[in-house]
């Protein structure tokens, strides 16, 4: 479990986004970072803190969002199995990534929310037809049961190979 | 009420006598030492002995910690988080690898890249290398300021006693003091450079300006206990040439003008400062703009090639940052400076937070406040380095030389050396570099899909 260490230092990393200072971040405090504001997909990540239709997120919410990405430590793999999914499950971990393309929260990619996401990582480099062309290839590849939309099932198949442990976990230093 | 009458007198003789003692102290200690450029080294034992209580303070608060059983809370200088240094091309190809059989070098786009993009920008939301530099450092051991504490609960009943005693000494007799020798100093600057100012240009006109700037640095300098070690000073700016210096706080330029002649760079401001610039004007030329033509580069660049170019003329003295940075990095040099084509001789100045943090957030303090901060700290400990002088070479442009200057200084003071603009501490970070990165991540999955697309 987290540290009271870690939870110290995350409290104060939050306070120090918080320039409101009324106890809550907003869109714009999470903008304010300039790393975050250079990466194509940050509006996206900002938004997977914000619960639907808030514009406010506490301190609770940031530690929720940020324990997706804890790693999986193995005496947390033998842990009873009777007891709710930790958070930074590989399947939890899957989720958060396929929300990331999930513009409409359906629980399905369209072809349409593909689109607007690869849009987002490529900017205006390259065209509307090649950028059609990569999307419909994805899907066709995903897309099991037909539907030209990938559910979250057929996400998971896809990336079965992938490290997904260790490409969605973030470590403490201390 | 009558019987205070006699103690009247006593009372305010009391106090003329002190206070004339406390002024001649003042004179002889402080005064007469910064006009002739000695020190007497009370300073450095000052510190000494500072250094040593700071030791034991730390100590009874690790103590206390442990006897309570609760881990301290130590601020981490390097970041909390591992972050691995791989690029987007690096990482993306590794998941290719790992994920699928396919050919690797076949660009494609494939549903795990989003994973990178994920991860490093969760990252930066938990610790982000730029919006740290913005606010003063944090300590690893209590300097007996309650500004810099962070574990207030363990404090037993002597360091309390000792942090009072700390407090009395700071505000009750270090303060007035340092305000008295900051008016002096300052009141001597301007009726100093005034008067020079009335004298006919030459020889000894510009002798007495050096050393009427340099008696009030210094006597500045003393107002408020600073305590700076110059390394090789051989290498100090001369004449024609431009001494550029990483840039934490307003003091940088007490600091640096206390041990050289320069001509200073920067806009007119009103009030106190204005006095002071216009009148240091008078004996000396320093290069002021008025506030509308700061903003135009070309003006600006042209008044400083023709101060370089008049090999009398003083080295200038400029901070190419732009704003104050917390002094833990040098973020980017802005370029105007490093176009003139004169020698350019960087500084590098590295305070020790210690005994008091010189970082300027002007965001969260006015002047006013910081320099009540700065008076009432213990004191402003710093090292100075006069680097080698550098011109720019052939097959280099502007913005290289800076960068070349900027790792230099950051090397020799131990200090991060950023890309990033210290202007983010204002504004928002330029779409342009998130085109890069899309640009970058375009190039790898554009390639032989059109044959691959079906009907």
């Amino acid at each position: 479990s987290v540290s009271h260490s870690q939870i110290t230092r995350l409290y104060s990393r939050f306070t120090s986004l918080d320039k409101g200072e009324n106890g809550t971040l907003s869109r714009e405090d999470f903008q304010r970072i300039p790393e975050l504001a250079i990466n194509p997909l940050g509006d996206r990540i900002i938004n997977a803190f914000f619960p639907e239709g808030e514009d406010q997120v506490n301190f609770r919410g940031f530690m929720r969002t940020l324990a997706h990405f804890r790693p999986i430590e193995d005496n947390e793999k033998s842990r009873d199995q009777n007891g709710p999914e930790p958070l930074n499950s590989r399947s939890n971990k899957l989720h958060f990534a396929f929300r990331l393309y999930d513009l409409d929260k359906d629980d399905k990619i369209s072809r349409d929310e593909l689109l607007q996401v690869l849009r987002m990582m490529v900017g205006v480099n390259i065209s509307d037809e090649q950028l059609g062309s990569i999307a419909d290839r994805t899907i066709q590849e995903a897309d099991q049961d037909g539907d030209s939309a990938i559910s979250f099932a057929e996400f998971v198949k896809v990336l079965e190979k992938v490290d997904v442990e260790q490409k969605m976990s973030i470590r403490f230093l201390h | 009420m009558f019987l205070l009458l006699p103690f009247d007198s006593l009372v305010v003789n009391l106090l003329g006598i002190s206070i004339t003692v406390l002024f001649t102290l003042l004179l002889v200690f402080i005064i007469v030492p910064a006009i002739f450029g000695v020190s007497f080294g009370i300073r450095k034992v000052y510190m000494k002995t500072l250094l040593k209580i700071f030791q034991w303070a730390t100590l009874r608060i690790e103590r206390g910690a442990k006897e309570k059983n609760h881990p301290l809370y130590k601020p981490y200088v390097n970041g909390i988080i591992a972050k691995e240094p791989t690029s987007l091309e690096e990482e993306i190809k590794e998941m290719r690898r790992s994920g699928s059989g396919k050919a690797l070098d076949t660009p494609e786009f494939e549903l795990s890249d989003i994973f990178y993009f994920c991860r490093k920008g969760i990252e930066t939301i938990m610790d982000d290398e730029v919006t740290k530099r913005f606010s003063a450092e944090e300590l690893e051991s209590w300097n007996l300021l309650s500004r810099t504490n962070y574990n207030f609960q363990y404090i037993s009943l002597r360091l309390t006693v000792l942090w009072g005693l700390g407090v009395l000494i700071r505000y009750c007799f270090l303060l007035p003091l340092r305000i008295a020798l900051a008016f002096t100093g300052i009141s001597l600057l301007v009726t100093g450079t005034t008067v020079v100012g009335y004298l006919p240009n030459g020889r000894c006109k510009e002798f007495l300006s050096k050393h009427v700037h340099l008696m009030c640095y210094r006597i500045c300098v003393r107002a408020l206990t600073a305590i700076i070690t110059y390394h090789d000073r051989e290498n100090r700016p001369r004449n024609g040439g431009i001494c550029v210096a990483n840039h934490t706080s307003p003091i940088d330029v007490i600091i640096l003008a206390s041990d050289g002649y320069y001509a200073m760079v920067g806009q007119i401001h009103g009030g106190l400062m204005g006095v002071i610039q216009r009148a240091m004007v008078k004996a000396c030329p320093h290069v002021w703009f008025e506030r509308s033509e700061v903003k135009d580069r070309h003006l600006v660049a042209q008044r400083l090639t023709e101060h370089v170019q008049d090999k009398s003329k003083l080295p200038i003295l400029i901070f190419p940052e732009g704003t104050c940075i917390n002094n833990t990095s040098v973020m980017m040099f802005k370029k105007g400076s490093f176009e003139i084509g004169a020698t350019v001789y960087p500084v590098a100045i590295k305070y020790d937070p210690q005994f008091g943090d010189a970082f300027w957030n002007s965001s969260k303090y006015g002047m006013v406040t910081y320099l009540l901060r700065m008076m009432t700290s213990w004191a402003i400990v710093c090292s100075v380095w006069y680097l080698p002088p550098m011109t720019r070479q052939p097959e280099e442009d502007a913005v290289q030389f800076a960068n070349r200057v900027k790792s230099a200084i950051a090397r020799q003071g131990g200090l991060v050396d950023l890309l990033w603009d210290g202007g983010l501490k204002r504004e928002k970070v330029k779409d342009a570099f998130k085109e890069e990165q899309q640009k970058l991540y375009s190039k790898m999955i554009v390639g032989n899909h059109e044959d691959r697309s079906r009907s």
